[in-house]
C-alpha cells in the first residue's frame, strides 16, 4: 500500500537553494521570525543555528557545513515518537550518524508537506505519519546521499560506485580519502538533483528496525522543550475566556467592572465564544475572569442530562437503524432454533439465520462521553499585524487551521504562518477540523487589534475550560445479537450501534455515505469473525454535544463491544476464549499471528498463579485491528475480597508491518494500554441538564502509577508496509480486562467505566 | 516586592503575594520547565522542590515560598542543591534518557522532580515506595511503566 501511495519527492530545491544561497536559507524554510526565535528550541538538541549556507536538496533535509543534519518534520510531535521515526527514515538512507541528526518542525504548507494518505492537506492523525512517510523520507535521505557521493566523486576524481558512506562520512577506501558531510555540502548543493535514487535493501538497514534513542528525550528531561504554553513574546497579553455553562448558549450581557479592577487586567471583551479577559500574565487574567459576571442567553442551549440521552439511546437500540453493512440476505431466521448439525447455513439472510440458530445471545454495551484531557490544556499564541498572522500551536491540522484562520481574519492562507511546537499530548483533540481554540485565539487578537500595532495574545484554557469545552468521544451504545449452531459456530451477527456522528457538520462530511459515518461503525463493518450473516445498523442521533475523534476513534467503542461479546459467545459455547476466536479467524493470518504470539508470551497454556487467600484472579483476552495494525492483549487481574481489583499484567502482541523503531512501538503500546485502561477504570463525562459535571482531575480521574500494570510488548516480525502505532494500542485493553474480570468473578461488565459489583453474576 | 531564592539565586519579584509560585516562575521569571496542567494540586506537573521536598507550585503562594530554597527542573544541574539531591538528579535524568521514558514530555519535569526527591530521601525504593511517592504525578501518555523502571535504574546506579 505504502509503496504505491508514496509520491516521488518533489526535488525543487536546487533552484531554490540558489535562490536562498545568499544567506536567506532559514528564511526560505521557516518563517523568519520563527527561525530567529525558535531555532534550537522546539525539537532540537542544541542551540546551534547554522550560519553558513546549508545543503538542502529537498524540503525534508538540510545539512550544514557544521555537519548538522536537520530533518524537517511535516508531522507534529505529540509524544507518539514521530520526530524520531521520520529522522530514522532519513538517517537510514543518508547513512548519517545518529548523533548529527536534529529535527525541526516544517512550516504549514499543504504542497510540500502534504499527508500522502489524506492530501492535499498537511495533517497528523489516523496513525498515518510513518506509514505515509516511509518511502518519502527514505527517498529524501537517499537523494541527499547521492548528491554528497557525487560531490566527493568529483572532488577526488573517482567513480561514485567506489565510494562508501558510513555515519556521516564519505570515504574512498582505495585511496583512504575521507570527507565529512559538512565538507561536501557546498559543492553538493551545486549539483543537479537526481531524479531516481536507489533505496537500501532492508537487510542493510542500520537504523530501521534497530534501537535508536528518541530525538526529543533530552529537551523533555531538562525542561528546555518548548510547548505553546511556554511561548512568551514582547507585548503579549494572556487571555482567559469565560465560556457559556451550556453548549449552544451565548453571552447576553456582562459586567466587567470587578474584573477590570483586578491589578494586571488590561481588557475585557466579548467574542463569539464568550467573554475574554486579558491580563499581563496568567494569574491576573485568571483573577479577572473569576471576578467577571456574565449573563447567558440560553435560548438555544442544550439541556439534556446523561440519563435522558441514555434513555433515548436505549429506545433506539430497539429500532432498526440505517444499514451500514449486510452480508447474507436476511439474518433473523438463523436465530430461531433448529439447524442442528449444519455447518454455516448457505448465505441465507441474517433474520432467517437468527431464527433458526441453535442458540441465540444478545447483549448491550454502553460507553460514555470522554474528554481527551491532554496533559497540556489547549492554548494558542497569535500575533496579528499588518503583514498577517503568526501562530504558535501544538499544531496537528496545519493546513485546515491555516485556511480556517485565514477566512476568519480575512487574510490569505499564505499570510498565516504556523509555528508547530511540541504538543503536550492530543489524543485527537488538537486535530479538530472546526479549529475551535485557534479560532478563539484569533477572535481575541482581532478584537483588540489597534491600527499600526501588532496584537499579541496567548489564549490559555485552564484544565476546567479544557474539560468543559466539549469535543468529546461520543457516547455510544451497542446491541449485538448472535446465533450459534450446535458447535458454537456463528450463523448470524447483528450489531446495532447508537451514537453521534463525528464527521457530520464538518469539512469531512463527504465521508458520511448514505447516512453512515464510517467512523461510527469501524471495527464492526469489518468484523473479522466468520459468520454467514452480518448485519450492522447505525442510529445517528443529533445532539448539541460537540464530539470528536479520540485515540483510535470508532474502535474505542466497537472493540469493547465486539471483543466482550465474542468472549460471551466462547463461554456460551463452553470453549477457551482464544481457541474459540482462532477457529472463527481462519482467513485472517495477521489476527492469528498476534493471537499466537500473545498466547505464547503470556503463558496462556499454563494455569494462572492463584492470589492470596480471599483473592480471585482471572485472565482475559482481546484482539483488534485498527488503522491496519493488529493488536492482541492478555490481561491478568486480581480481585480483592472487598471487590476492588488491580490489573497486574498485560501481555501485548502487535503487528504493525515493518517496524521503524521497535522501542517507539513498545512505548506506544505501553502508553496506549495505559490510556485505554485509564478510560476503562475511571473516565466519564456526564451532563446535568446540559452542564458538564466534571472539571478537573479530581472528578475526571486519570490512571496513576499504582494502577499501571506491568506491560510486556512483543512485536510480530513483518515485511508488510509499516502501519500506525499511535492509536491501535488503546482499544484492546478494556475488553481484555472485562473478560479477565469475568473469568475471575463470573460478572460481565458491559459498561464503561467499570463498576464491579453493580451487575451481579447470573 | 518580595524575594525568592530560586535555583540558588535571589530574585526580587514584583508580584501579588497570592500569586502561585508556578506563575511567578513561568510568567515572571520565564522558567517554563515547570508546567501547568491542573492548578489544584491534582496532577504534579508543577512539582518543584522547597528545601529539597517536593511541592506543588500551583497551590503554593509566592509568599509561602519566601525564605525557602526553591529548586526547579532548570536548577537540577546546579550545585546549589544538596549533594544527595545532585547525585539523585544526575542518576534520574540519565535513567530517563537511557530508557527513553518521555512521550509528549509535558508531565516529565514534574515526574523527574518527584523522582529526585524520592531518591534523595530513599535511595533504594521498593515498588510500593514508588507508588506512594509518584501517586501525585499524572502522565496522560501513561509512561508509568518506564518511570518505574527508570527509578529502579537510577537507584541501581546510585549503589
Ligand atoms: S498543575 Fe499543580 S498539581 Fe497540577
Ligand atoms: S509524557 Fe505526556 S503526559 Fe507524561
Amino acid at each position: 500500500m505504502t509503496t504505491e501511495r508514496a509520491a516521488r519527492i518533489d526535488n525543487t530545491s536546487r533552484r531554490e537553494f540558489f535562490k536562498v544561497g545568499a544567506g536567506l536559507t532559514l528564511a526560505f524554510y521557516l518563517p523568519a521570525s520563527q527561525a530567529a526565535k525558535h531555532a534550537g528550541k522546539a525539537g532540537k538538541e542544541d542551540n546551534a543555528t547554522p550560519t553558513s549556507p546549508p545543503f538542502a536538496p529537498n524540503a525534508f533535509v538540510r545539512i550544514g557545513t557544521d555537519d548538522r543534519v536537520t530533518i524537517i518534520a511535516k508531522h507534529m510531535e505529540m509524544g507518539q515518537g514521530t520526530y524520531t521515526g521520520l529522522a530514522t527514515l532519513v538517517a537510514e538512507e543518508l547513512d548519517a550518524a545518529w548523533s548529527q541528526i536534529q529535527v525541526e518542525a516544517a512550516p504549514a504548507d499543504a504542497k510540500r508537506y502534504n499527508n500522502l494518505f489524506f492530501g492535499p492537506t498537511q495533517a497528523t492523525g489516523g496513525s498515518t505519519s510513518i506509514a505515509n512517510s516511509f518511502m518519502q523520507m527514505r527517498q529524501a535521505g537517499a537523494t541527499a546521499r547521492a548528491m554528497l557521493v557525487s560531490s566527493a566523486a568529483q572532488r577526488w576524481q573517482v567513480a561514485p560506485e567506489s565510494l562508501i558512506v558510513r555515519a556521516g562520512v564519505v570515504s574512498h577506501p582505495e585511496s583512504r580519502r575521507k570527507a565529512r558531510f559538512g565538507e561536501l555540502v557546498e559543492a553538493a548543493a551545486k549539483l543537479p538533483v537526481p531524479r531516481e535514487v536507489k533505496l537500501k535493501d532492508p537487510k542493510d538497514f542500520v537504523f530501521i528496525g534497530k534501537h535508536v534513542p528518541r530525538t526529543d528525550s533530552k529537551a523533555k528531561i531538562n525542561g528546555s522543550a518548548i510547548y505553546t504554553q511556554d511561548i512568551h513574546l514582547p507585548g503579549m497579553l494572556t487571555a482567559l475566556v469565560a465560556h457559556p455553562p451550556r453548549f449552544g448558549a451565548k453571552v447576553k450581557s456582562f459586567d466587567a467592572a470587578r474584573a477590570k479592577a483586578v491589578k494586571g487586567v488590561v481588557d475585557v471583551i466579548q467574542i463569539p465564544t464568550g467573554v475574554a479577559v486579558l491580563g499581563k500574565d496568567f494569574w491576573s487574567a485568571k483573577k479577572g475572569r473569576d471576578a467577571l459576571t456574565v449573563a447567558w442567553d440560553e435560548t438555544d442551549a442544550f439541556r439534556q442530562s446523561t440519563a435522558d440521552i441514555t434513555r433515548q439511546y436505549q429506545a433506539l437500540l430497539d429500532k432498526p437503524g440505517a444499514l451500514a453493512k449486510k452480508v447474507g440476505t436476511d439474518g433473523a431466521t438463523a436465530l430461531q432454533g433448529g439447524r442442528a448439525k449444519d455447518a454455516l447455513p448457505a448465505v441465507a439472510d441474517g433474520e432467517t439465520a437468527l431464527k433458526t440458530a441453535a442458540k441465540r445471545l444478545t447483549a448491550d454495551y454502553s460507553l460514555p462521553y470522554l474528554a481527551h484531557a491532554a496533559m497540556e490544556p489547549m492554548n494558542c499564541v497569535i500575533r496579528l499585524d499588518d503583514a498577517g498572522c503568526e501562530v504558535w500551536n501544538g499544531e496537528q491540522g496545519h493546513t485546515n487551521d491555516q485556511h480556517k484562520l485565514a477566512a476568519a481574519l480575512s487574510l490569505t492562507p499564505e499570510q498565516i504562518k504556523i509555528n508547530t511546537l511540541f504538543a503536550g499530548g492530543s489524543f485527537g483533540r488538537r486535530s479538530n477540523t472546526q479549529s475551535d481554540y485557534p479560532l478563539e485565539a484569533a477572535s481575541i487578537a482581532k478584537a483588540i487589534r489597534q491600527p499600526g500595532k501588532p496584537a499579541v495574545v496567548k489564549l490559555v484554557w485552564t484544565r476546567e475550560d479544557d474539560m468543559r469545552a466539549g469535543y468529546y468521544r461520543p457516547k455510544f451504545m451497542h446491541r449485538i445479537t448472535a446465533g450459534l449452531d450446535n458447535e458454537g459456530k456463528l450463523v448470524a451477527w447483528q450489531q446495532r450501534i447508537v451514537g453521534q456522528s463525528i464527521l457530520k457538520g464538518t469539512a469531512l462530511e463527504m465521508l458520511v455515505k448514505d447516512g453512515i459515518d464510517q467512523s461510527s461503525v469501524e471495527g464492526a463493518v469489518n468484523l473479522p469473525y466468520a459468520t454467514a450473516n452480518l448485519d450492522v445498523e447505525l442510529h445517528t442521533p443529533h445532539l448539541g454535544v460537540p464530539v470528536l475523534w479520540w485515540r483510535s476513534v470508532g474502535s474505542t467503542h466497537s472493540a469493547f463491544a465486539i471483543e466482550s461479546f465474542v468472549d460471551e459467545l466462547a463461554s456460551a459455547a463452553q470453549q477457551d476464549p482464544i481457541a474459540y476466536r482462532r477457529q472463527l479467524l481462519a482467513g485472517h493470518p495477521r489476527h492469528l499471528g498476534v493471537i499466537d504470539l500473545a498466547m505464547r508470551a503470556s503463558g496462556w497454556d499454563k494455569p494462572l498463579k492463584p492470589g492470596q487467600a480471599g483473592e480471585k484472579r482471572g485472565r482475559g483476552f482481546a484482539v483488534h485491528e485498527s488503522f491496519n495494525s493488529y493488536v492482541a492483549n492478555v490481561a491478568e487481574v486480581t480481585v480483592k475480597p472487598d471487590g476492588s481489583f488491580k490489573v497486574d499484567r498485560v501481555v501485548c502482541a502487535v503487528d504493525c508491518g515493518i517496524v521503524v523503531n521497535p522501542d517507539v512501538v513498545r512505548a506506544q503500546m505501553e502508553g496506549g494500554i495505559g490510556f485505554g485502561l485509564s478510560a476503562a477504570l475511571h473516565s466519564e463525562i456526564t451532563l446535568n441538564e446540559g452542564r458538564v459535571e466534571q472539571s478537573n482531575f479530581g472528578d475526571y480521574p486519570a490512571l496513576r502509577m499504582h494502577e499501571m500494570p506491568r506491560v510486556e510488548v512483543h512485536i510480530v516480525p513483518s515485511a508488510a508496509p509499516p502501519t500506525g502505532v499511535g492509536e491501535p494500542g488503546t482499544p484492546v485493553v478494556a475488553p481484555a480486562v472485562a473478560n479477565a474480570l469475568f473469568a475471575a468473578t463470573g460478572e460481565r461488565l458491559r459498561q464503561l467505566p467499570f463498576k464491579l459489583g453493580v451487575a451481579k453474576p447470573t | 516586592m518580595l524575594t525568592l531564592n530560586i535555583n540558588g539565586q535571589n530574585h526580587a519579584l514584583d508580584v501579588e503575594p497570592d500569586t502561585p509560585l508556578l506563575w511567578a516562575l513561568r510568567d515572571t521569571l520565564q522558567l517554563t520547565g515547570t508546567k501547568y496542567a491542573c492548578g489544584i494540586a491534582a496532577c504534579g506537573a508543577c512539582t518543584v522542590m522547597l528545601n529539597g521536598a517536593p511541592a506543588r507550585s500551583c497551590v503554593t503562594p509566592v509568599s509561602a515560598a519566601v525564605g525557602q530554597r526553591v529548586t526547579t527542573i532548570e536548577g537540577l544541574p546546579t550545585n546549589k542543591i544538596s549533594k544527595t539531591s545532585q547525585k539523585a538528579a544526575k542518576a534520574v535524568q540519565a535513567a530517563w534518557e537511557k530508557l527513553d521514558v518521555v512521550q509528549c514530555g509535558y508531565c516529565q519535569s514534574g515526574q523527574i522532580m518527584s523522582a529526585v526527591a524520592l531518591l534523595a530521601s530513599n535511595p533504594q525504593p521498593t515498588d510500593a515506595d514508588i507508588d506512594a511517592a509518584m501517586a501525585g504525578n499524572i502522565c496522560r501518555c501513561a509512561t508509568y511503566h518506564r518511570i518505574r523502571a527508570a527509578i529502579h535504574e537510577a537507584a541501581h546506579s546510585l549503589t
